[in-house]
């Protein structure tokens, strides 16, 4: 045994690196259920604009309450892979944090809310007067048999096309209106030798939020939902003729799609090498992270024949049960949903603010922009970021959509399409 | 007589603890994993009526979990074939008592002392298509196109899945190999250095050649290192989760999915905890499939 003692030493070794290298996912995960006067805090809110945003809404708190401690229990990962996993665990195991991040729509009221976890908060809407200021499409996302259970922060739109400005303008080019007008376009863009579709779907929901914008275009915001709920079905010819579009598009986009995530794919088109990208409008702070200007070096529109829809994705904090504190996590939200502290947190975040009546001279150009047409247009809850069906029927939409962007044969995905959906029957 | 037998009751006080901690942490939970399996449990609602093997049928039916299976047998052939003859040939190298032999020795270790995810974000941006080392190769004219490649090379369609080496799976199996020959380095060095120099000197004097002496004597007395380098390599492969999460996701068309990363999915992202739990069932067995026969062969030999 003794001419082994090198291989035991090695092998300790590695079991001790990845020993190490395993423990520090869960440590954030130890600062307890937000103990007396302590709110914790749960998002996944890391990345530049959206910490500082955090940030900014927690030091309002602060001045409004001093006496209450607040701490930030953010997870990092990107659209909150890790964080969600966190959070399961620890709503599951009875240790919740004191609030915590949520889309609103089915993620909130299919998840939490019927798991049973969520206290009603209709007490602090009528406190507050928020039936008022919030839209009713944005609270009917967070009700559910007429209780409300979280209170909306921010607000993104999906159905956004980001396009380089001086690319349209040495190719003569203006924003098409619909999907056959995009394809010509895009042809153009292509025989010039510009990539005419920027995709960066190395997580897949980039994928699917294009062929969400085509099937949006195709059915209207009212019959989309109609999808997602089982009113319609999946083999409809308006999914079917949205599924051969997709294909069709999918053959403007950079070769190397799957390797990028969706900023790598936003900077292509930051760098003149594609021309459109379409993405929700946290693109937009990336952009503005890299110094960009907003209509100048960059523009914007509705995805084709979307105008006058907007694909809503907003982010929301509710009061989990089990909670030591709820009276002080109701304060915090109180000041979540307060002009104040929308307007400290959403500017710096790039999202506009939830509530109607909030102070636009603090916004940019981008976002004022988008505050008019999210008074006007026809909401419309997103499927790529969970709010239009369950987890698991956005987990196994994705999966389809993954599959056909390689294989691109529209009968197996319409199968599969119709597989993912009928767990809600 | 009594001494003893108070010894006995006072090794078994000692060691009581941790087998009752394993029996709850390890073996008890194993039993849970397997009961959430066959339940209905497939949202965030704890749902424990029993559903027989329908979430293993289901799973087996789907087209990610069938390209799951693909990747992993050809990730483990490929990575393992690749570290055990790598391992051995550096091995071999250094053993030839050259100048500076430590240097060489840590040098191969070393990328053994990172973890995973740093292997897979560094392997990410040196095998990116577009701007790693392809912007050298382009220089005599490949441009292979690494993950990012859907090709599956000598498919046969099976079930859902073209069945075949996924050209994607090669770019991590370059990144694992990286990072574990050096292990299986270490491994083959210590064997080498066990065989007695008589043996070697007996071989000589029979007029063996060089390359007789390492066929006829060496790789023999390597063999038991070899079947240790394969169980503990296979038990990594089969297991590997953190070097393709940080590396390339399941990739598309789900060329470089593996099924600890669609476990992690199921359970964490769609909720669905009962496949999650025959995901990680299943894989409890694959990688027990490798590991029982060797702990009985070691028994026997001991």
């Amino acid at each position: 045994m003794k001419r082994y003692g090198f291989l035991w030493m090695i092998a300790i070794l590695l079991i001790g690196t990845m020993a190490a290298c395993s423990d520090n996912s869960s440590s954030s995960s130890d600062g307890g259920s937000g103990g007396e006067g302590k709110i914790e805090l749960f998002s996944w809110w890391t990345a530049g604009g959206e910490s500082e945003g955090l940030q900014a809404l927690m030091d309002q708190f602060k001045e409004e309450h001093p006496d209450i401690e607040i701490e930030n229990a953010a997870v990092a990962g990107g659209g909150g892979s890790n964080a969600k996993a966190v959070l399961a665990n620890r709503m599951q195991g009875g240790d919740p944090p004191s609030t915590f991040q949520v889309h609103g729509g089915d993620e909130l009221l299919a998840g939490w809310v019927a798991a049973d976890k969520m206290q009603p908060l209709n007490d602090l809407y009528e406190k507050n007067n928020w039936k008022e200021v919030f839209p009713q499409e944005l609270i009917d996302m967070v009700s559910k048999d007429g209780n409300i259970y979280a209170v909306p922060v921010d607000v993104h739109r999906g159905n956004v096309v980001f396009y380089n400005k001086s690319v349209f303008e040495e190719n003569n080019i203006e924003p098409p209106k619909d999907w056959n007008e995009f394809l010509e376009v895009a042809e153009e863009l292509k025989s010039n030798g510009i990539t005419p579709l920027a995709l960066g779907d190395k997580n897949v929901w980039p994928s699917t939020m294009v062929f969400e914008s085509i099937l949006q275009a195709n059915l209207g915001a009212e019959d989309y939902n109609k999808l997602w709920n089982g009113e319609i079905p999946m083999d409809d010819e308006r999914v079917v003729k949205s599924a051969e579009m997709f294909k069709k598009v999918l053959g403007y986009v950079n070769e190397d799609h799957s390797a990028r995530a969706w900023q790598d794919g936003s900077q292509l088109v930051a760098d003149g090498k594609a021309a459109m990208n379409i993405m929700g409008d946290w693109a937009n702070g990336y952009y503005k992270s890299k110094d960009l200007k907003p209509g100048e070096d960059y523009g914007w529109f509705a995805s084709p024949g979307t105008e006058g829809e907007f694909q809503v994705i907003t982010d929301t904090f509710g009061l989990p049960k089990g909670v030591e504190n709820p009276e002080q996590v109701k304060e915090f939200l109180t000041v979540l949903g307060s002009k104040k502290g929308q307007d400290a947190f959403n500017p710096k975040k790039g999202s506009i603010p939830a509530r109607t009546d909030t102070d636009m001279s603090k916004y940019g150009k981008y976002s004022t922009d988008t505050i008019k047409d999210f008074k006007n247009a026809k909401l419309t809850p997103s499927l790529a970021h969970g709010s239009a069906a369950p987890e698991q029927v956005v987990t196994k939409v994705n999966q389809a959509v993954n599959v056909f962007v390689t294989q691109q044969k529209v009968d197996q995905f319409i199968e599969s399409l119709k597989q993912s959906v009928s767990s809600l029957k | 007589m009594i001494k003893g037998s108070s010894d006995r009751i006072w090794s078994i006080i000692f060691i009581l603890p941790s087998i009752i901690l394993i029996g709850i942490f390890v073996y008890g939970f194993i039993s849970w994993t397997g009961y959430v399996s066959l339940s209905e449990w497939r949202s965030l609602v704890p749902d424990y009526s029993f559903a027989g093997f329908e979430n293993y049928l289901n799973l087996f039916k789907d087209f990610r979990f069938q390209a799951d299976i693909r990747n992993t047998i050809f990730f483990t052939i490929l990575f393992i074939g690749a570290v055990a003859i790598m391992g051995q040939l550096l091995a071999v190298l250094i053993d030839q008592n050259i100048k500076g032999e430590s240097v060489f020795r840590n040098l191969f270790l070393f990328p053994m002392a990172l973890s995973f995810v740093v292997t897979g974000v560094v392997w990410q941006w040196l095998l990116n298509p577009s701007t790693g080392v392809n912007l050298l190769l382009e220089k005599i004219g490949l441009s292979p196109k690494w993950y990012i490649s859907t090709e599956v090379l000598f498919g046969i369609p099976i079930g859902k899945i073209e069945f075949g080496i996924p050209v994607a799976i090669i770019a991590i199996v370059i990144a694992a190999v990286w990072q574990m020959t050096g292990f299986s380095l270490a491994m083959y060095l210590a064997g080498l250095r066990g065989i007695p120099e008589e043996l070697k000197e007996a071989a000589r004097i029979d007029g063996a050649s060089e390359w007789k002496l390492y066929r006829k004597v060496i790789f023999p007395q390597l063999r038991p290192i070899t079947m240790s380098v394969i169980i503990i390599m296979a038990h990594i492969s089969l297991k590997i989760f953190d070097l393709i999460y940080a590396m390339t996701g399941p990739g598309a068309n789900y060329v470089t999915d593996v099924p600890a990363l669609y476990m992690f999915e199921k359970t964490f992202r769609a909720q669905d905890y009962a496949s999650g739990a025959a995901i990680a069932m299943i894989l409890l067995i694959s990688v027990a499939v490798f590991i029982i026969p060797y702990l009985l062969m070691n028994r026997r030999e001991d």
